[in-house]
């Protein structure tokens, strides 16, 4: 059974690649529109690795990071986060949230699947 | 990108920019609800980031101006105006706009464009107004393919922040990481692990020593560690620039590698080497140093020295190209000075001259150095042949129309130059029987739950002073009864003749016999099989056929390594001395004149309860002398059959070195050749196999 990957974004068109490209090369996907929506599923669900975008209505990729952090079955999960250039200091503080790694909007489907190799393993 | 994201986007931007409009709208009645300048912001955001991922460049390069302005605003740091929310509106329809332009309607309107960028940018603080970075300057976390050629060696010191798992980091995937960038060593330092009681699951106290070896530069070793700069202490350094300043072997001392890496201080390093002992124990002993970091700077100490030393052989190998006829020269003076150390040898035993005896010896253990060396010389890795029938399989397979993929394997076994030329057409015959009879049309093939694909393996091994070559097709096998049928009609057996399997199957080889149904222009003029076993037979080699109907067909050449020189069995009858391939001996046994009476004129022996067939040589040959009372037999195997050959004596195990017979005894049966003894006469090399074909053939006609 492949991992699962949840992605967590606001925009449909960003999952949809996202989760396009994942499922193309054998990882399952659980998509969720916004950060209430991720740690509700979350908490169901065991997921192997997570990546957010960081501006999320409702909850926003930071609470997403340090809500899932507190739940025991994401504590050492790879969580990736997408931020655009202009977000340097929402870099370290996703870090500081407890985010692995992050990945630069815009970012191409070999991109994404680099990082996700490289965090999962 | 392809049109179903890039449409999904379109389908995404226009429901921002709808709710964009509303949110204006929203807050131009109340300017300060943090929430709607969040919902402003975010779209802008998401407009931009999908944007760029799209493929939609202006927008996002233009959207991305906008949201700096609302940066600001979120931040508190510019006030919503009416101007604002104006030039944000105008910005929206300009985005509305490039996205129906990407459909190819409507037109870029640059001048527009930048009058609302300039008005928005007067809107920002004037520390911030000239820093409107250029849009997505992607930053890839890829590692980056520095060109640089040469092989550098690292050394990488990676210590974790203890509580680097929180981060979902697994060091191990980036330590895995870092193999797949080069000739990597990985040495765990777990000195800092505490008493079990003390430990901290959740905290990581180990740190790494890492020797790298790789091309792809410093900055690709750090993308590895990317993600994790901030949560680790890393140390890269050159320890080896691959030989641009340094080409000695040698490495730094055990000593010197610590200092550097900081694990001990040069004090310390001269206080032990004032001892007399090696540095790694008593750097140990005294404490100054942990036990793993000691083991971690020799590991640096010995791969340094392995690359290095590679390095150096890479240098030195290169190869000179001779002419063949150069080495043709040489194997013939080594077969002349074998002759003449044969010579040597057989004096010294006869004078009972200690030194002479020793001299000889010596002469006689660098003769057998220098023929193996020379012998080696000449021997080539089958596998350029090899690449050569892949070719022939392709083509044909085209013409037969039949779908055939060829494997080879242990290309690289050494033959003598000279058998493998010899061997090539043989080989081809062979490969074009299996395509041609051996394997079946696709259709036939998938009849009978086939792949389509037949298969045609070819392969090398050593096997001895031989190499095997064998040739393996999954078709239909041979058909007995067609063999069996062909070969009484063709009068090559009689009817009624009990044959086994193998009997049947070396049918095939005999001369004039095919069964293809057809003839092709491949094969089926009969003229295969034949013709391919007497030139195997040439090369001193031998031929067997396998098959299993429906299964395939398994065709096995054996051939000696090399025609010059063999090792033989000298034996003697009367005074001529003859020469015996000893790869075909089995052993030898005793005729005595009362085995001779037991068989009632028979040319048979017992043999330990097994009757095997002799051949007397010495009526064969017509030699005059009588035999002794007792002779020997020297059984051998041929064709998958044992023969005995009876000879007066056996004298022992010879070295010979092949000389043709010349053109005058050229097609003289029963004779490859003949070679030069110790004491300088000649003896005839027999050719066991074709002895053993034309006595049956007499057997046959009588």
């Amino acid at each position: 059974m492949g991992k699962v990957i949840m992605t967590a974004d606001d925009s449909a068109s960003v999952r949809q690649m996202v989760s396009f490209t994942l499922k193309q090369s054998g990882y399952e996907v659980v998509e969720a529109v916004d950060g209430k929506d991720a740690l509700q599923k979350l908490s169901g669900q065991k997921v192997d690795m997570l990546i957010t975008d960081l501006n999320m209505p409702n909850l926003d990729g930071i609470g997403l990071i340090k809500g899932a952090r507190a739940i025991p079955t994401c504590k050492f999960i790879p969580i990736v986060m997408l931020t655009t250039e202009s977000q340097d200091g929402k870099k370290q503080e996703g870090k500081a949230a407890g985010a692995t790694g992050w990945i630069v909007k815009p970012f191409k489907p070999d991109q994404l699947l680099a990082v996700v190799k490289k965090v999962l393993g | 990108m392809s049109d179903q994201h890039r449409q999904a986007f379109k389908e995404e931007a226009y429901e921002l920019l709808a709710e964009l409009e509303t949110s204006l709208l929203e807050l131009e009645e109340a300017p300060d609800d943090m929430e709607v300048i969040g919902r402003v912001f975010r779209a802008m955001h998401t407009i931009k980031g999908s944007g760029a991922m799209f493929g939609f460049d202006d927008i996002a390069a233009f959207t991305h101006e906008v949201e700096t302005v609302f940066d600001q605003v979120r931040n508190g740091k510019i006030a919503v105006t009416k101007n604002l929310i104006n030039l944000t509106l105008a910005a929206r329809d300009r985005i509305k706009a490039m996205l129906d332009a990407s459909d190819g309607g409507g037109v870029a309107d640059e001048a527009y464009d930048a009058e609302i960028i300039a008005g928005l940018k007067k809107l920002l603080p004037e520390t911030d107004g000239g820093k409107s970075g250029t849009a997505s300057v992607p930053e890839s976390p890829l590692p980056a393919t520095d060109l640089s050629q040469d092989d550098v060696t690292y050394r990488i010191r990676f210590t974790p922040v203890s509580d680097i798992f929180l981060n979902g980091t697994n060091p191990v995937s980036l330590l895995n990481e870092l193999r797949q960038l080069g000739n990597c060593r990985i040495v765990a330092q777990t000195c800092a692990i505490p008493k079990l009681a003390d430990l901290e699951p959740e905290s990581c106290y180990v740190y790494w020593d890492i020797i790298l070896t790789t091309s792809v530069g410093k900055n690709a070793i750090m993308d590895v560690f990317i993600f994790v700069e901030d949560d680790c202490d890393l140390k890269i350094d050159v320890i080896d620039d691959g030989g641009r300043l340094d080409t000695e072997a040698n490495y730094k001392k055990l000593g010197e590698i610590l200092v550097e890496r900081g694990d001990l201080t040069s004090s310390s390093m001269g206080a032990i080497l004032s001892q007399q002992k090696r540095f790694g124990e008593i750097a140990i002993e005294s404490g100054l140093v942990e036990p793993d970091k000691v083991q971690s700077a020799l590991v640096e100490q010995q791969h340094v020295k392995e690359i290095r030393q590679e390095r150096q052989t890479q240098d030195s190998v290169s190869s000179i190209r001779v002419p063949s006829d150069k080495l043709d020269i040489l194997v013939n003076l080594v077969g002349e000075l074998v002759t003449v150390q044969a010579r040597l040898s057989e004096t010294s035993a006869g004078r009972k001259d200690p030194e002479l005896l020793s001299i000889a010896e010596e002469v006689e253990r660098l003769t057998t150095e220098l023929r193996d060396n020379a012998l080696n010389i000449r021997m080539l890795p089958i596998g350029t042949t090899f690449s050569k029938f892949k070719r022939l399989v392709r083509d044909l397979s085209l013409e037969l129309g039949k779908e055939i993929e060829m494997t080879t394997d242990g290309a690289e076994t050494e033959l003598d130059k000279t058998v493998i030329e010899r061997l090539n057409d043989p080989l081809v015959h062979l490969i074009r029987n299996s395509i041609d009879h051996g394997i079946e049309s696709p259709d036939v093939r998938e009849s009978t739950g086939k792949p389509r694909q037949g298969t045609v393996h070819l392969s090398a091994v050593h096997s001895g002073d031989s190499v095997l070559i064998t040739i393996n097709d999954d078709g239909a096998g041979l058909n007995k009864e067609a063999i069996r049928a062909k070969a009484v009609e063709k009068g090559l057996v009689t009817a009624t003749a009990e044959l086994s399997e193998k009997e049947i199957f070396s049918l095939i080889f005999a001369p004039g016999f095919s069964t293809a149904q057809k003839v092709t222009s491949v094969s089926g003029r009969g003229v295969g099989m034949d013709v391919v076993k007497q030139a195997i037979e040439l090369l001193r080699g031998s031929i067997n056929i396998n098959s299993q109907p429906g299964v395939g067909t398994t065709i096995t050449v054996r051939i000696p390594l090399t025609l010059a020189i063999i090792e033989s069995l000298l034996v003697k009858i009367g005074s001529d001395c003859f020469v015996m391939p000893l790869s075909l001996v089995e052993e030898c046994v005793e005729l005595t004149n009362a085995d001779v009476q037991k068989a009632h004129g028979r040319h048979i022996a017992n043999v330990r309860g097994q009757i095997v067939p002799y051949i007397p040589l010495r009526e064969r040959f017509r030699i005059k002398e009588n035999a002794p009372s007792i002779e020997q037999i020297v059984i051998t195997q041929v064709n998958n059959q044992r023969v005995g050959f009876v000879v007066d004596h056996v004298i022992g195990e010879h070295q010979t070195v092949i000389k043709s017979l010349g053109r005058a005894y050229r097609d003289v049966k029963g004779l490859s050749g003949a070679t030069i003894l110790g004491d300088g006469s000649v003896a005839l090399i027999l050719d066991i196999p074709q002895l053993l074909h034309s006595v049956e053939m007499e057997e046959r006609a009588a």
